[in-house]
């Protein structure tokens, strides 16, 4: 990373030659980032042309209500030496966590890039916006809400990332104490690209900006802005666990025998139904494993108001009634049964998040 | 294959679970066909299929070990092996603290990574011609 202007003219390539890095390494790189960015390998003759080409973006980074969890999730992920490239090749000329500077010499920072890029630079944001008091967050005494406003003006395009800065996130969940807002909520005239999670896998969060590097295109969203090439599928309709549910064959509690056995976690409250994202195939720590694998229900952390959604540990309908028994009838219908059981489960949780106003102690752990 | 297998997180896995090996292992099958009919590669990442724990031991037990194992060194270590089945490579990319980052099964004559790039040839020419030159000076200095 640097902040350096002079050298932004480089293509990727030349910064990879100039390190001495041989084609054989490229190509190497190229089938890891087409991997990455959950391309078929056959793209990777084009993603290696588009990644020789890239010119160093400048990317302004800005962190509201947040934990950090998101900065987190990127900055420790394993695969250090492509994710390190891929950061070399951007220009991340703000970002108040990474940054060494701080105070006046920070927002000058930004206050220059934003100048010298305007109309080209790549604004991410992480957490929600406080439109109760501005004073719930501030940096160098500007609002998050000016601040947001001000940044996103000369951007290229916006990259809202977890699920604070998509949806709200933890912030806006009931009551929503700070009046929390998504940057959707406040900016209409941009591009922007949801990535959400709690925290996004790092990988989606680097395979988009590499998406963008490498072809200068947002990637095709879904009706909630989020690209679909990670977040197209329900973790229920890539889980391996499938083949139980599609057998009504349920862990019961977290230790019978059917958790034993890997069963299908539904009645322990798996989120997997109605939650869209990557897990279940790109998984975590550099593809060790996910919650499922790891013997917990999917939280449902990348859709909109999950927390508000009625318990972690409470299933979203009782499938012994509708689903089971369908099942029974139709082993060769196992995808309709998913998608009616998508269905029913929605509805069910908007129903759920409807009458759910409070979030207690009790609620927590239901 | 065995009966039943142990996953990191100690959950007993049977044969059951299996649901993408077999289909995935025909794929590989007709891409053999495929590569010997008409000289077509096929790559599938390992990445982009969902697999239970143990699941993708179970692909790589079943392809085996051949005759060729080769090892690179570019950006991290990778493995190329040709299975038991000669045409049907294994090619796995670590990267420098040794953590998978990308798996392949790339049904090939030979894995692109492995053959020399030209532009790699082109650096290796002018370098390989300063060598010659460097010692074809330092001879001449020697012989003065
Ligand atoms: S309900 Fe959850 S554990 Fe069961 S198959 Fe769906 S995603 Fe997997």
């Amino acid at each position: 990373m640097t902040n350096k202007f002079d050298d932004k003219n480089k293509t990727l390539g030349d910064t990879l030659r100039s390190r001495g890095i041989s084609r054989r390494s490229f190509l190497k790189f190229c089938a890891a980032t087409a991997s990455m960015m959950a391309l078929p390998p056959a793209m990777i003759p084009k993603v290696a042309h588009a990644l020789e080409n890239a010119k160093r973006p400048s990317v302004i980074w800005l962190s509201f209500q947040e934990c950090t969890g998101c900065t987190e999730s990127l900055t420790r992920s394993h695969s250090a030496t492509i994710e390190n490239l891929i950061f070399d090749s951007i220009s991340l000329d703000y970002h108040h966590t990474l940054q060494a500077a701080s105070g006046h010499a920070a927002e000058a920072a930004r206050e220059a890039a934003m100048e010298e890029n305007h109309g080209n630079y790549i604004l991410v944001v992480d957490g929600s916006i406080p439109m109760d008091n501005p004073g719930y967050s501030t940096i160098a005494g500007i609002s998050n809400y000016d601040m947001l406003m001000d940044t996103a003006k000369g951007a290229a395009a916006i990259i809202a990332v977890g699920t604070c800065a998509t949806y709200g996130g933890i912030p806006h969940a009931k009551p929503n104490p700070t009046g929390a807002v998504s940057v959707g909520d406040l900016i209409k005239d941009k591009p922007i690209i949801n990535v959400p999670g709690c925290p996004p896998i790092p990988v989606v969060i680097t395979g988009v900006v590499t998406h963008f590097l490498t072809f200068g295109t947002i990637p095709e969203l879904d009706h909630i802005g989020r690209p679909k090439v990670f977040y197209g599928q329900s973790i229920h309709d890539r889980c391996y666990r499938r083949p139980f549910y599609d057998k009504g064959l349920f862990a019961e509690t977290f230790d019978d025998e059917g958790a034993q056995k890997g069963w299908c976690l539904f009645k322990l409250g798996c989120k997997g139904p109605t939650t869209y994202n990557a897990c279940a195939t790109t998984k975590w720590n550099n593809g060790t494993s996910f919650p499922i694998e790891a013997g917990h229900p999917c939280i449902g952390c990348s859709e909109p108001d999950f927390w508000d959604g009625g318990g972690f540990y409470k299933a979203l309908s009782m499938p012994t009634e509708n689903i089971t028994q369908t099942a029974l009838y139709t082993a060769a219908g196992a995808a309709a049964v998913g998608v009616a059981a998508g269905a029913l489960n929605r509805a069910k949780k908007n129903a759920a998040t409807k009458a759910h106003p409070n979030t207690t102690i009790e609620d927590l752990e239901k | 294959m065995p009966e039943t297998a142990t996953s990191p997180f100690n959950i007993q896995i049977g044969n059951d679970l299996t649901w993408n090996v077999m289909p995935l292992l025909h794929e590989v099958k007709h891409a053999l066909n495929k590569l010997i009919e008409s000289g077509e590669t096929t790559v599938i990442d390992l990445r982009s299929i969902p697999l239970a724990p143990g699941e993708e031991d179970r692909i790589l037990q079943t392809l085996g070990v051949g005759e060729i194992q080769a090892k690179l060194n570019a950006l991290g270590p990778s493995e190329i092996t040709e299975t038991r089945y000669a045409g049907i490579w294994i090619v796995t990319h670590y990267n420098d603290e040794e953590d998978i980052i990308g798996r392949f099964i790339e049904v090939t004559m030979m894995p692109e990574i492995l053959c020399s790039q030209r532009e790699d040839m082109i650096a290796a020419y002018e370098a390989f011609d300063t060598t010659l030159e460097e010692n074809n000076e330092s001879s001449v200095e020697k012989s003065e």
